[in-house]
This record gives structure tokens, sequence and C-alpha cells, in this order.
């Protein structure tokens, strides 16, 4: 167990040094920011400035080491546009966006997991084709259709939501519904399959036929195997708590993580993108790694193992 | 069904999903509209009335189901039928070149670690982790905004997308195989090793590999309309089918009709490959569920 940790962690750790690479290698090497942020008529002694000011002048690898050394010491750089810390400027939007995200991810646990169950335990039954439908529904209509035909009907047409803003809780519900169909016709869509696969199992066969009750096999049997895989999804999903709302957020208007993001691509303020960049892949390993020891608590048998074998 | 033909196919111990069924009315209309999306994409454009970019500022916002535009105009008076068929044969092109491309990375990733093992294996598996780590789209935000955007760059990047589940799944499978007597075999008569994955290997795990690709063309055709319809995809003058959702956005309240048409068209395409795929996904390999 210990050993499966400590390679998880390298892993992790790996996987962060990978980001900070990736970034680092993008948004410096894609064109020369100075000539973006100033204007292209600005004196040259203003531009020389501003590239020595920002570290642009050195060679591209001390600006890598420096990168990194910064990066440990928690100096995120300062937003080009303001030059306030990005690091601040990024943890102002973070409320807002888990003010739509947590509430989602409620939404997604509550409904997406009880429907993937029953649908699983009531095979072709009616509401087993319903949630199926459901699902199927949730992953083919994209975020932003959702958004706009929600936006519709309940902004435009009836007019009981304002269409798109912050101000009060109100403008919420839309984004988080939206947010949440989504994500629970995925987790009920895996719940289900997952569900499927484990009762087809002959463990399970065995366990109803020494005369356990159903309610017991499914609860003793069939749900801790049926809930690994499911766990890995809600991995993911709650490792996008931060950037799992890039679309929507632009959509309500909502000024969160994502809409900062996108709103700094078009500006190329660098060091807001890597800001965010690096917490989102953070909080994604981080997701992982909680994912992988709660595999330790469903599945003994990870215990031993080396490697978790894919998804 | 004949009982002859029943009585020959089940047996006792077979799981339901691998009786033979009719084929179910969603695929089929699926089907039909897939086929129905290739042809346009490939005669509609030559068939329209009007030039996508035409502009005709005394017919804006024109209502739909009139003679002159079927599907009404926008805001600069352009045919929304003609912008709706041009943005199909972008939006498939780029989506069905993204997901060739991402096959093909995916795959041959993955034979090379089954093959090589040790150290390659280890960068391969890596890659796919940090590939997994990031939301593709705050990845492909970053890569678009600042290396610019052209519709080369676009696709290429679009076929970054889902290539760590093919390699995963391709490594496991040629492991797999590896083990098994056929591969065995042709190694000991002396086959290269690009003979026994491409001849050997490579059709034996083709199914599972072609329901993966419709598992993940719906997702990138779900990704690219996100990108246009965030500004960062499909650049205008061209024009895709996330773009013309995004562009009529703006119109949402006068004339939903803009945004309504391209929506829709792009629901019913990932629908019916989504359809298509859990069909061909339960016939050729029920492992994959």
């Amino acid at each position: 167990m210990i050993s499966f940790l400590l390679s998880r962690l390298g892993r992790a750790a790996l996987t962060i040094f990978l980001v900070m690479t990736f970034s680092f290698i993008v948004l410096r090497l894609s064109g020369d920011p100075a000539l973006i942020i100033m204007s292209p008529d600005a004196p040259p002694e203003a531009i020389a400035a501003f590239r020595k000011s920002w570290g642009l002048d050195d060679p591209i690898w001390r600006q890598y080491l420096n990168y990194f050394g910064a990066v440990l010491e928690g100096e995120l750089g300062r937003s080009m546009r303001d030059g306030r810390p990005a690091i601040q400027i990024v943890s102002e939007r973070i409320p807002a966006t888990l003010l739509l995200t947590l509430p989602a991810l409620l939404l997604k646990v509550s409904i997406g997991i009880p429907a993937g169950v029953y649908a699983a335990l009531h095979r072709n039954s009616r509401i087993d084709r319903m949630v199926m439908s459901f699902a199927v529904f949730g992953f083919t209509v994209p975020s932003f259709v959702l958004a706009l035909v929600l936006v519709l009907v309940f902004s435009v047409w009836l007019g009981w939501l304002p269409t798109s803003g912050a101000d009060t809780w109100r403008h919420a519900i839309l984004p988080v519904v939206t947010l949440g169909i989504g994500g629970a016709a995925v987790l009920a869509r895996f719940t289900r399959s997952a569900m499927l696969e484990i009762l087809g199992q002959p463990y399970i066969r065995t366990a109803s036929a020494k005369g356990l009750k159903w309610s017991a096999v499914v609860r003793g049997h069939a749900l801790p195997n049926a809930a690994i895989p499911t766990v890995t999804v809600l991995g993911f999903m709650v490792g996008s708590l931060l950037a799992g709302a890039v679309v929507v957020e632009s959509v309500f208007a909502w000024p969160g993580v994502g809409r900062l993001l996108v709103v700094a691509v078009s500006n190329r303020d660098l060091a807001i993108v890597q800001v965010i960049l690096l917490l989102v892949a953070g909080t994604m390993v981080a997701a992982n790694f909680m994912v992988d020891l709660a595999y330790g608590i469903f599945d003994p048998r990870i215990k031993q193992a080396q490697r978790g074998g894919g998804k | 069904m004949s009982v002859f033909s029943k009585a020959s196919e089940t047996s006792p111990t077979e799981v339901a999903a691998t009786k033979p069924e009719a084929i179910p009315l969603g695929v089929k209309l699926g089907a039909i509209w897939l086929c129905l999306m290739l042809l346009v994409a490939l005669i509609g454009p030559s068939l329209t009335p009007y030039s996508f970019t035409a502009i005709d500022l005394k017919a804006r916002l024109a209502l739909p189901f009139t003679t002159l535009h079927w599907l009404g105009t926008d805001e600069l008076g352009r045919d929304v039928l003609s912008r709706l068929v041009v943005s199909i044969r972008i939006s498939l092109l780029v989506s069905l070149v993204a997901t060739i491309i991402s096959a093909t990375f995916g795959t041959v990733l993955g034979f090379l670690a089954a093959h090589f093992r040790g150290w390659v294996e280890q960068v391969v598996l890596i890659l796919a982790d940090f590939q997994a780590s990031i939301p593709f789209l705050i990845f492909a935000l970053a890569v678009l905004a600042f290396f610019g955007n052209s519709l080369s760059l676009f696709i290429m990047l679009m076929g970054l997308y889902g290539w760590e589940r093919y390699a995963r799944i391709a490594r496991g499978l040629a492991i797999s195989a590896n083990a098994q007597g056929y591969a065995a075999a042709v190694r000991q008569i002396g086959a290269k090793p690009s003979r026994i994955y491409l001849r050997h290997i490579l059709p034996n795990t083709a199914s599972t590999l072609i329901v993966s690709m419709t598992l993940v063309f719906p997702e990138i055709i779900l990704l690219e309309s996100g990108l246009s319809f965030l500004g960062l995809g499909v650049q205008p003058p061209m024009t895709s089918l996330g773009n013309m959702v995004g562009y009529g956005r703006e119109y949402l309240t006068r004339a939903p009709w803009i945004l309504l048409t391209p929506a829709s068209v792009i629901v019913l395409t990932t629908l019916s490959v989504s359809m298509l795929g859990d069909w061909l996904r339960d016939r050729l390999d029920p492992t994959l569920k």
C-alpha cells in the first residue's frame, strides 16, 4: 500500500512538473507578449523597459529556471494588464465558480447515482429506458445549447429567471441546472453500466444462490464493487470544480475562473493563464490521488497491485 | 424470427446482449441522419441558393419558412440554410479528420508501449496520465489562443483529443494479444514486428478500437462546437456549427432560428453517432461497456 501511494505521489508530482513545463513552453514561446500587451506604436524604450521588467530579455532556459524557482517560492507572477498578483486575481474568482460548481456537483451526485443504480437493478423497465434516454440526452446536448435553450424558455419566454449576470441567487439557478443536468446524465450512465457489469458476475449469482436476500446482495456485494468505476468519474468531476464551467460561465456572464480564463486567453495575459492552468492541474491531480485512496478502500486487491490498469 | 434460428442462436449461458436482434429504430434513424449529413457535407455547398458569405442588408433577420430563405437570414441578411450547409461540411471535416488523427496516434503509441515495454511504456503512460489530468478544453484554450488559429492547426489540436484512451486500450490489447498463440506463432515464423502488429494484432483488436472511435467522435464534435462557440475555434469568415450558435446567441430573443437550427444539427448528429456507437459496441465488443 505504501509503495503504491508513493508511486502515485511521484506520478502526481511528475504531472505537475509536465503541466508547468507545458504552460511555460506554450505561453512563452508562442509570440512576444511585449508587442501584444503594448500597442504597436508604443515608444521602443517603453517596450524595452516592459521586456526587462518581465524578464523577457533573458535567454529562454534562464526564464524557464526562473519560472520554476518563482513557482516554488509561491511567486506566480503579476497580471500583465493591471500589475496585481495573478494568484490574487484568480483567487478572487474562485468563490464565484464554486458557487456554481459545488451545487451542480451535489445535483449530479444526487440525481445521477441513484438513477443509474435504479436503472441497472430494473434493467429494461420503463424507468431504465427513461434514465437511459436522459443519459443519452445529457451526453449529446452541448452545455452551451442546453444553456441557451434554458435561457430561451425560462428567461425570454416565461420571464421567470434573469438571462445572465451574478447579482442574486436567482442568477445562479440556470447555470447550476445546466451544469448539473449534463453531469448527472454522465454519472447515471456510468453508474448503470458499472452496476450491470457487476450484476452479471458469478459471485453475485453465488451470493443470491446461497439464500442471501436480494437487498443484502445489492448492498453488500454489488454496490461496493460498482463504486470503483463510478468513483473514477466522480474524481474527474471533483477535479474540474474549478475549470468545469468555462462555457457555462461564458454564456451566463458569470464572473468566475472560467470566464476569467477565456478573457485572459484572448488578452494573452500570461500570468493569469499560468496560474489557472496550475490550479486546475493541481486540483485534478489531488482529485485523482483521492480516487486512488478510495480505490484502496473499495478494492483491497489494489493494495497489492503495482498499477491500477487504466480507467 | 423463426423458431429454428432462435433455437440455434440462444444458449442458456449466453448473455442477452449477444442475442441477434432486429436493428433498433433509433439506430436506423441515426444511420439515415448520418448518411444525410455526409451527403450534405459532400455535395451540399454546390447546391446552396446563396453564397454562405453573401450579405443582403435589405433582408436582415428574415423569418424562416419563406420561399426566399427557407431557414431565414441572420443579422447581416446571410441565408441561414446556406451557412448551415457549409457549417456542416466544416464541422464534420474537423471532427472526422481529428478522430482519425487521434485514433492513429493513440494506437501507434499504445502498440509501441506494448512492444518495447520498459521506459518507452513508462513515457507513454506518463504522457497519457498527463493528457488525462488536464481538462482538454483548458489545454486547447491555452494552445489555441497562444499559437493563433488556422484551420489546420485547429484540426491538429482536436486530433490530440482522446489519444490517451486509444493508447491505453491498444497497449492493453496488444499485451494480451502478444501472450496469445497466434502472435507467438507468427513471431516464431520470423515475421517482423511491424508485420505482427499491422497484419495480425491490429485486425484482431480493430473492433474495440473502432467502437472507441464512435465514442470519441461525438465528443470531438462537441468540443469543436464548444470552442467555436467561445470564438476560439473555427474563425470567420469560415463558419462551423458552433460558430453559428455563438454568433446567433446575440440575437437569441429577436431571431432564435439563427441559433436553433445549427444547435439541433449538432444535437441530432452527436445523438446519431452515440446511438450507432452504443449499438456497435454491444454487437462487436461487449467488454467495453
